[in-house]
């Protein structure tokens, strides 16, 4: 019998949503870790019942988490995230420079091969690697001494490293994007890397075109084309189509450009979603009305997608890693509100319904199709 | 013994019921307590102070037979009372966030 779990990091705690393949009745678990932040848990594609999860609190900091049952019980593993050698500075809001400083994982991506395999992307963006389970990370300081790396500065979040991509066609290739330093790509499993931004275009910086600088929000990938690459920037929405060496925008007819979420349908790799917000300054959908985009062209054309979604009052935003998909025959999308609501869709996005509605504020959804 | 009172967000991460009573060698203070506190429960290491610096997280503060501990030196000798084990050190995350 097929399933799937719904793994929820909220502003106070995690939770757990199962339901069987028709995706209509839920089972809502938790709060796991209550009161903690929950940036991120992520199931291992290897072992589902292998979660890891990033656990912080402005008071006691980073402790991290991981599970061998599916989310039932969990346990503590090493919380310490040391940067290679020196770290040196990175610019500061004012554009000064300013130490590099761990403050919390963002995003935790599992090896697509070894359930003890995981990847964090921190705050001070950074990348670290653990192979046994999160007893122990290790940076990959190829990314952070790359050498633009003193000319990164935070986005209004913090300098985060947020999105974490693995070529399933080739494990030594990983994609990885920060806010505001833009997006980066390793061919060598993370020793060496290299920025890809060129085609971006951000009005916000000194030089709209350089190299770094760019706040890229997400970046999504289909697992059958690895070279295509969507991506969700502070403001506009773009493609690439040879691995992040040159970016066209894609924003066509969307209402608002800016937003945070942005993913693939996961039987059709030129089905792509996206949430726009109204703007950097009203971190709210526009006109009141919660609805996701679609586009079935790859983008450019895109249809507004609202059956069973509030249109009336609502002002909700929807965070960067709030957004998934399942791999059912039937495509479900699920993603959480800054509202606590979590909403999924089994046809594709056709229809939606809230399966949970009033948690603390969603930070992350991930899903796991369960066989 | 020394006693430990612990915030209840670290109780629950390393499933303490309430106040912990630890052994600690030589002088009583902070650090060899903090210590203690870390060899004890591996899970609480880094939320109190940083694994690293060893400095105390900004929020943390350290409190015994009344008096505020936690700009002393982490080497200076808590008081008798704490030494005995007559009085616990309370930890506590500072009231913040309004």
């Amino acid at each position: 019998m097929s399933g799937v779990r719904v793994l929820v990091g909220t502003k106070k705690g995690a939770f757990v949503l199962t339901s069987d393949g028709k995706r209509t009745k839920w089972d809502v678990s938790g709060p796991h870790f209550a009161g903690w932040e929950i940036y991120h848990v992520k199931g291992s594609p290897v072992d589902p019942n292998r979660l890891y999860a990033s656990q912080s609190s402005s008071w006691f900091g980073q402790t991290m988490q991981r599970s061998d049952d599916g989310g039932k019980t969990w346990n503590t593993v090493e919380n310490k995230f040391v940067y290679d050698g020196v770290p040196g500075t990175h610019q500061w809001y004012d554009g000064t420079a300013h130490p590099w400083e761990f403050k919390r994982v963002w995003h935790l991506e599992p090896s697509l091969t070894d359930a003890d395999t995981v990847y964090a992307g921190v705050e001070d963006a950074a990348l670290f690697k653990s192979t046994d389970g999160g007893k122990s990370w290790n940076e990959l300081s190829g990314l952070r001494k790359h050498g633009s790396g003193p000319r990164w500065q935070p986005g209004a979040g913090g300098m985060c490293l947020h999105t974490i991509l693995i070529d399933p066609t080739n494990p030594d290739r990983m994609f990885i994007a920060i806010s505001a330093a833009g997006a980066f790509r390793t061919e060598d499993g993370g020793t060496t890397w290299q920025p890809i931004n060129q085609g971006l275009r951000s009005q916000y910086i000194p030089d709209p075109t350089a190299e770094v600088g760019h706040c890229v929000h997400r970046i999504a990938m289909h697992k059958s084309r690895p070279d295509t690459l969507f991506m969700q920037k502070h403001w506009d929405v773009m493609r690439t189509d040879n691995a992040g060496d040159s970016w066209s925008e894609i924003s066509g007819n969307l209402p608002t450009d800016f937003g945070f979420v942005i993913d693939v349908h996961a039987h059709e790799p030129e089905t792509v979603y996206v949430l726009p917000i109204k703007s950097d300054a009203e971190h709210f959908v526009p006109d009141g009305k919660l609805r996701v985009f679609r586009s079935r062209t790859g983008g450019n054309e895109w249809e507004a997608l609202s059956k069973g979604l509030p249109q009336k009052d609502c002002y909700v935003n929807v965070l960067r890693d709030a957004m998934a998909v399942d791999s059912l025959d039937s495509c479900g999308i699920y993603f959480g509100t800054s509202g606590g609501q979590v909403y999924a869709s089994a046809n594709s996005g056709d229809s939606w319904n809230a399966i949970v509605r009033d948690l603390p504020g969603v930070l992350s959804v991930e899903v796991q199709t369960l066989t | 013994m020394i006693r430990v009172e612990l915030p209840s967000p670290l109780r629950t991460l390393a499933n303490i019921a309430g106040e912990i009573s630890l052994d600690v060698t030589g002088t009583v203070t902070v650090r060899s307590v903090l210590d203690a506190v870390e060899a004890s429960y591996p899970m609480l290491r880094g939320t109190l102070r940083d694994q690293t610096t060893k400095q105390r997280r900004a929020f943390i503060r350290f409190f015994a037979c009344g008096e505020d501990l936690s700009h002393q030196s982490i080497d200076d000798p808590l008081p008798a009372a704490v030494a005995a084990g007559t009085e616990p050190v309370l930890v506590v995350g500072a009231i913040a966030g309004g």
